[in-house]
């Protein structure tokens, strides 16, 4: 890939170039990123061909955890962007996480019960 | 307005909104209203998560026994080619920035291909489990002759064989495995749909000419919403398909 900008058809001189107003991603970086995200899939697949249980969810939520990180930081650029775009997914993920949270304890709370009730009612 | 400006400024530039002061500025600004944008898309996301969270929880035995009736291989498959589209995604927002606008529309190409690949693969699964009777809670019924999965059996984990079935086996409410199956993936289709019309979209732009390094915005906006699509996947890939 040769990254020189011969032809700046619609640029004036006088204007800024694209690295004053983001950050280009170098293209090995690209590619490293698309096949790191590609090996981790496999593995993703290879880890439930074992029984680790009960670590084989957790396992697998780790790699998304680690693939979806990936996308965000060179993807979606927010190693290099301004800290608030990163922190406005934090905040995302920190509602999602008080949400799930709150819906898990809750409903794991009353299960037995509903449980319960569904058993005496089987003849 | 825009010819007043253009008298007023021989400066004039058609891509820099007149209450931005400088090209980064505009691109910061939208770059945070799309994040803001994206914010919301995890909330909406959050819920089906969720559903499934709590379902799971209580019901263990309905996902192991369920997700046995998805095709592992054509899930991975899936994951593959829409990283793949991310990856080109990527590529053409660098090729905005650098004017490469050749390489942006060929770039944009890929990406619209490899999501309508993703769509197409998706449609085969659809179409086998609306064959099986494999739907939603309300109209989930198994027809009797399936085998649970053919994939199960050769699918090369071994270690579980898939349970057999017959018409009404298989744990109570199984069927609502299925609707969080179509809600989650049939929700991420139409973010795929949508973002193919937005793709679309930049790329007549760009055939116009649109873009320059100093103006990619939309590009790069688009783009993320891409990758966000992406990587809701890359959590349903796992939560689905891959259940142990």
């Amino acid at each position: 890939m040769t990254d020189s900008s011969a032809h700046s058809e619609s640029l004036q001189h006088s204007r800024p170039e694209a690295e004053h107003i983001a950050h280009v991603m170098p293209m090995r970086l690209l590619v490293g990123v698309f096949l790191t995200l590609l090996v981790l899939t496999f593995a993703t697949v290879a880890a439930t061909w074992v029984d680790l249980e009960p670590w084989n969810l957790a396992i697998a939520l780790a790699i998304a955890t680690v693939k979806a990180t990936l996308v965000a930081l060179y993807f979606m650029h927010l190693r290099y962007d301004h800290p608030f775009n990163a922190l406005i997914l934090v905040t995302a993920l920190v509602f999602l996480a008080i949400f799930l949270g709150g819906a898990l304890t809750d409903s794991l709370q009353y299960q037995p019960e509903i449980e319960r009730f569904q058993e005496s009612r089987q003849p | 307005m825009g010819a007043f400006c253009h008298m007023a400024n021989p400066e004039y530039q058609p891509n820099l909104a007149h209450h931005y002061q400088s090209y980064g500025q505009q691109f910061a600004a939208g770059k945070m209203g799309m994040w803001i944008f994206l914010l919301t898309e995890i909330l909406l996301f959050g819920g089906l998560f969720c559903a499934y969270a709590v379902y799971r929880a209580n019901h263990p035995e309905i996902f192991i026994y369920a997700h046995h009736f998805l095709d592992k291989n054509l899930g991975a498959i899936n994951t593959a080619v829409l990283i793949l589209s991310s990856f080109t995604m990527a590529w053409a927002v660098r090729s905005a920035q650098l004017n490469h606008r050749k390489l942006l529309m060929t770039m944009l190409s890929l990406t619209l291909l490899c999501a309508c690949g993703f769509l197409g693969i998706k449609f085969v699964e659809y179409k086998h489990k609306w064959e099986d009777g494999l739907l939603w809670a309300s109209r989930y019924d198994p027809v009797g002759h399936s085998e649970p999965a053919d994939q199960a059996v050769e699918a090369p984990d071994g270690t579980e064989g898939a349970p057999p079935m017959a018409h009404g086996e298989g744990p109570r409410y199984a069927g609502i495995f299925f609707s969080i199956y179509f809600l989650m993936t049939g929700l991420h289709g139409l973010h795929v749909l949508a973002g193919m019309g937005a793709i679309t979209w930049i790329l007549v732009r760009a055939a116009k000419g649109h873009f320059s390094s100093v103006y990619f915005g939309p590009v790069d906006y688009v783009g993320l919403y891409w990758h966000l699509v992406d990587l809701i996947w890359i959590y349903l890939f796992p939560l689905l398909y891959l259940i142990h």
